[in-house]
């Protein structure tokens, strides 16, 4: 028996839903799947409540902690969604159709524009797109940090929680201190607060 | 910087997909960096311009960066064999890890150190998101279109996702197309 924090069901439609959902926000993914994830967030979490926000925010954090592309967090929530409705096999499907939705959009349409967007980079077009997206991603990666960081609301007992995001984020704004420092600090830090 | 080396190239799909899982393994929090040192610094599969211009289409194509950039560098020598090699050195291996971590995560969990220390992780990484965030608003400065255009945009991205939650296709049709239309005007204006 699994013990996860949720009960769900779900049905071939749900599915379906899942993976096509997966397969719109690949095609949204400009920047990263990381900048969709707050769409996954409403999706997932609000919405359909198929995961739990504690589940959300480990997801991005042990996916975070491991080595590898960050687009595996997808891939845990997926997981988790599957460990909610029951069991391992549930959790394998949801590896896969998570993975497969976010990868196959983008990685076909990066597969057929590569060779032409190669080739006209000059293009006015293609140069008015990219750099006309440029004040989105720095919004989604802010917006994102905000949600990521607002799942502790508690003021009171979180604020500890607030000041490493704080000091997280300027330590990676005004140095190059690697990642993984901070994260084992973080870890630490978190281990012996009280919860 | 010495002479010019030997032009070099993967042996074999194997070598892409070896090459991928390797690189992949080593980029905790990130493999961008890793990539440019591996296929350019070490390997040289690509030099330093053929990266850049390869990362500007990674970049503007959907999907995550570092997947696109592995997808197009296997193409470029194998064809589809060669992309489909890289894409999978690049996630097979890392997606196996990250499983064992959450399924060691799920027995070790309850704990309440290791709840604590997770949090503790996630704030670094809301910390993280947000300072790459800020970064890349400097980068904002050589944006053709001036910082009252961009800076505004970007804030109304952070209003429209945070406060208002809209879904993420509004805010890209809406603001991206805002963005987009703008820049083209002004680099249309300004084309020698």
């Amino acid at each position: 028996m699994i013990v996860t924090p949720l009960h769900i069901v779900l049905s071939l439609a749900d599915w379906l839903s899942l993976f096509g959902h997966f397969m719109l926000l690949s095609l949204l993914s400009v920047g990263g799947a990381i900048s969709t994830s707050s769409e996954m967030h409403r999706y997932l979490v609000e919405e359909h409540h198929w995961l739990t926000q504690t589940q959300f925010n480990d997801a991005i954090a042990i996916a975070q902690a491991a080595p590898g592309p960050n687009v595996l967090f997808v891939a845990l929530m997926g997981w988790n969604v599957g460990l909610n409705a029951g069991s391992y096999v549930a959790a394998m499907a949801g590896v896969a159709v998570t993975m497969l939705g976010i990868m196959i959009p983008s990685t076909t349409l990066t597969y057929l524009a590569a060779r032409w967007g190669h080739r006209n980079r000059e293009l006015l077009g293609v140069r008015a797109f990219k750099q006309g997206m440029a004040p989105l991603v720095v919004g989604l990666m802010v917006s994102v940090g905000l949600i990521l960081g607002s799942a502790n609301h508690t003021w009171a007992t979180d604020w500890p929680l607030w000041l490493i995001s704080v000091v997280a984020g300027l330590l990676i704004w005004r140095t190059r201190v690697h990642l993984l420092w901070l994260l084992a600090a973080g870890a630490l830090i978190g281990w012996f607060l009280p919860v | 910087m010495t002479t010019e080396a030997p032009r070099a190239r993967p042996s074999s799909p194997l070598d892409l997909f070896l090459s991928f899982t390797v690189l992949a393994l080593q980029g905790f929090g990130g493999v961008l960096a890793v990539i440019q040192r591996e296929m350019v610094d070490r390997k040289r599969w690509l030099t330093r311009e053929e990266f850049i211009e390869d990362f500007a289409v990674a970049q503007i194509m959907p999907g995550p960066n570092v997947v696109n950039l592995a997808l197009m560098i296997g193409d470029r020598y194998y064809g589809l064999r060669g992309a489909l090699a890289a894409l999978a050195g690049m996630l097979c291996l890392p997606l196996l890890l990250v499983l064992a971590l959450a399924v060691l995560h799920a027995h070790y969990g309850a704990h309440p150190g290791v709840a604590g220390a997770l949090r503790g992780m996630a704030a670094v990484s809301a910390g993280m998101l947000a300072a790459t965030g800020i970064k890349l608003a400097a980068a904002l400065s050589t944006h053709p279109l001036p910082a009252w255009m961009t800076l505004p945009l970007a804030t109304l991205c952070v209003v429209f996702v945070v406060v208002l939650k809209l879904p993420l296709a509004y805010t890209l049709l809406i603001l991206g197309g805002i963005g987009v239309a703008l820049t083209y005007r002004q680099l249309k204006r300004t084309r020698p």
